[in-house]
């Protein structure tokens, strides 16, 4: 929070900000000080908000068109592409916005672990990020069954049969979601209120996360406590505005270009078929950002333990701040920890490849070993890491070591993440 | 980055590695120029034109295209038949309307705004006609097939004699592109099989590109705009983000940091 008391210069604002502060908060969000080191690694934070408003904007107009009614929803989708003007514009945005708002999660999820944000004062902002991205996942499951294809029918399918898997209760739930004894029209209707409400459910969780960011502040590459405001940061307005809404331009360059010339690439032809209960496509898969948890799921051969190994895989994010045992937040002074950070990286985009494959012969045991891998990452190498690993000593603030001559600035520099 | 570059090969052997186990799957669909592909594709209204003769003298008889409209025939984009044309083409189908005042269902001839005149009442009339086999409905047929249009176009000019050891039930034939090489439509074209009005000779290569390219934009029928607004819009965004870099440059400029 900015230490000065806001005093609006007008007589009706300070009349109007004694009874409801909203130029204070105006005021804070522009002065915000921000650490001016950031690299673009942090603008997906504006780049995710982006994506979230395009959800929900393109996806009101879809609503306004489509037919939440198992004989007429595939239907009503072709009316949106066909008939309604721009409805094909609004459509193919909406369905790769999915894709574009988890490209930009996953950076910025990466981001943070590359430079220990999750880490004290900041767990609370990674723990509501953790439920965001929960979120996500199961408004872009629902989303995906609306259009009533193939793949969106069996995908329900084999999603809502996981729960059967809990002991004594798992089949009464299924039916429960279901709404009947399969996949059917209560299932498409349900899903559809619920994938109208859980955006608006991340959007609030999105203030309170931004709500705590603001608290501590940002972190920042070299991964410091720093003064604020001081010499090492800068208001949020005009420096760090212009600088995502650059970064965000070059986002929305890579966007275009799928909606514009490629915009099935990332869907499966299945999903042009409608939904026919009595056809099972061969290969059923899950949108490309669900497939790593697909791999985890289908890599251990008990039911039951496959769907608490996934849900664990993402949990255990949540637990992160106190698995990680290093003081030190930023990998740039933490050797070790870069390089099991990458094979990490590595880890996941492999399972994320074995899980689009046929769960047989040597994709299953690369998925197993991939599977026990990152669990190990981050129940086994965190914790023992932050005891064993020799740090590289870090600079004391931002700029000092720029005047003082200290070193590890230009070290800090030098393994930026991207450079 | 030093550290992106060391996994990088783990990377490029993952995709090397998936590309050839696919390809040892897969066979190379036959390949053709499509006026479509690219950033600046646009459909030829001939094949277009042609494609819908072969759609609805060929393939109309067994599948449907329930999406489609005969106003669409006429429609920027697409085939483009002039008006006249396309009420003619609307004209010579039969179309069931009602209840009319008397409760009564009739037939009238059929206008702009009718769909395209299904073959069979419903799916089972389908089958039933067809060896238990439903012909799909063709409107967004080159969406729901893996290969696209490069498959479609493979899959008409496909038919074989099945090789030795492969038997046949009734009603099945051998198509080396289709999955599993059985496919129960039988081979529909052959050389001179459809007079095209424009007098293009109508090889099977040729019906095969021309009924492709109308299927295409019965699945895609705004690709035309979308490319034209896509090139828009990415200019747009590229000449603005050249703007606001500028503008970035020229606001960081004020303290000593790099951005």
């Amino acid at each position: 929070m900015s230490e000065h008391e806001y005093i609006p210069k007008s007589k009706f604002g300070k009349w109007f900000n004694d009874r409801l502060p909203l130029l204070t908060l105006a005021n804070h969000l522009t002065d915000y000080p921000t650490p001016k080191n950031l690299n673009y690694w942090w603008t997906f934070g504006g780049i995710l908000t982006f994506c979230l408003i395009t959800q929900i904007v393109t996806g009101l107009v879809l609503a306004m068109h489509y037919i939440a009614h198992a004989d007429m929803a595939f239907d009503s989708v072709e009316h949106i592409m066909r008939d309604v003007n721009y409805g094909w514009l609004i459509r193919y945005i909406h369905a790769n916005g999915a894709s574009m708002f988890f490209l930009a999660v996953y950076i910025h999820i990466f981001r943070s672990l590359f430079y220990g944000s999750y880490k004290a004062p900041r767990e609370i902002i990674w723990i509501i990020g953790i439920i965001i991205y929960l979120l996500m996942m199961a408004a872009a499951f629902l989303g995906y069954v609306l259009p009533w294809g193939q793949m969106s029918f069996w995908g329900a399918t084999v999603i809502t049969n996981l729960f059967s898997a809990i002991p004594l209760v798992g089949e009464g739930i299924v039916t429960w979601l279901w709404g009947g004894y399969s996949v059917d029209n209560p299932t498409l209707t349900r899903f559809f209120t619920l994938h109208y409400l859980i955006p608006f459910l991340i959007l609030g969780l999105v203030v309170l996360h931004i709500w705590a960011l603001h608290v501590p502040g940002n972190n920042n590459p070299v991964g410091i406590d720093i003064q604020k405001p001081s010499k090492d940061t800068v208001p949020f307005h005009p420096y760090i505005v212009i600088k995502d809404g650059f970064a965000l331009l070059m986002f929305m360059i890579v966007f275009a270009f799928f909606v514009f010339y490629t915009p099935n690439i990332l869907g499966h032809a299945d999903n042009y078929i409608e939904a026919n209960p009595l056809v099972t496509p061969a290969h059923i898969v899950p949108e490309w950002y669900l497939l790593p948890f697909y791999a985890i799921l289908r890599s251990v051969p008990d039911k039951l333990l496959g769907v608490v190994a996934m849900l664990s895989a993402i949990l255990i994010l949540a637990a992160l701040p106190w698995l990680d045992t290093s003081k030190i937040r930023s990998a740039v002074f933490r050797p070790l920890y870069r390089q099991f950070y990458w094979i990490l990286v590595a880890d996941v985009l492999i399972l994320g490849y074995v899980g689009a494959m046929p769960a047989e012969g040597l994709y299953l045991l690369i998925a197993r070993v991939a599977t026990a891998y990152y669990f190990i990452h981050f129940l086994v190498i965190l914790p023992i890491l932050g005891f064993k690993e020799k740090t590289i000593p870090v600079p004391l603030s931002i700029t000092d070591p720029v005047l003082g001559g200290s070193p590890n600035l230009a070290l800090a520099k030098k393994n930026k993440f991207e450079n | 980055m030093k550290n992106f570059l060391r996994i990088l090969p783990i990377i490029i052997l993952i995709i090397g590695f998936s590309t050839k186990l696919n390809s040892a799957e897969k066979v190379e669909y036959l390949k053709t120029n499509w006026s479509f592909k690219g950033p600046f594709g646009k459909f030829d209204r001939g094949a277009l034109q042609r494609g819908y003769q072969v759609y609805t003298e060929v393939c109309a008889s067994c599948h449907s295209m329930k999406y489609l409209s005969y106003r669409n025939l006429a429609e920027k984009g697409g085939p483009e038949f002039s008006e006249a044309q396309a009420k003619a083409i609307a004209a010579s189908f039969e179309v069931k309307d009602g209840p009319n005042a008397d409760g009564e269902m009739f037939t009238r001839p059929g206008k702009l705004s009718d769909k395209f005149v299904m073959p069979y009442d419903n799916v089972k009339a389908a089958q039933a006609a067809n060896g238990g086999a439903y012909p799909p409905d063709m409107s967004v047929l080159v969406k729901a097939r893996g290969g696209g249009v490069d498959y479609i176009y493979s899959l008409l000019q496909g038919y074989e004699d099945p090789p030795s050891g492969v038997t046949l039930d009734d009603g099945v034939y051998y198509n080396k592109y289709m999955y599993g090489n059985k496919i129960k439509m039988p081979n529909q074209l052959s050389d001179g099989l459809v007079e095209y009005a424009d007098g293009t000779k109508a090889t099977v290569e040729q019906m095969s590109k021309d009924v492709t390219t109308f299927l295409m934009w019965s699945a895609e029928p705004h690709l035309e705009s979308r490319h034209q607004m896509g090139f828009k819009a990415i200019v747009y965004l590229i000449i603005l983000t050249i703007l606001v870099y500028f503008s970035m440059k020229r606001i960081w400029s004020r303290i000593e940091t790099e951005v």
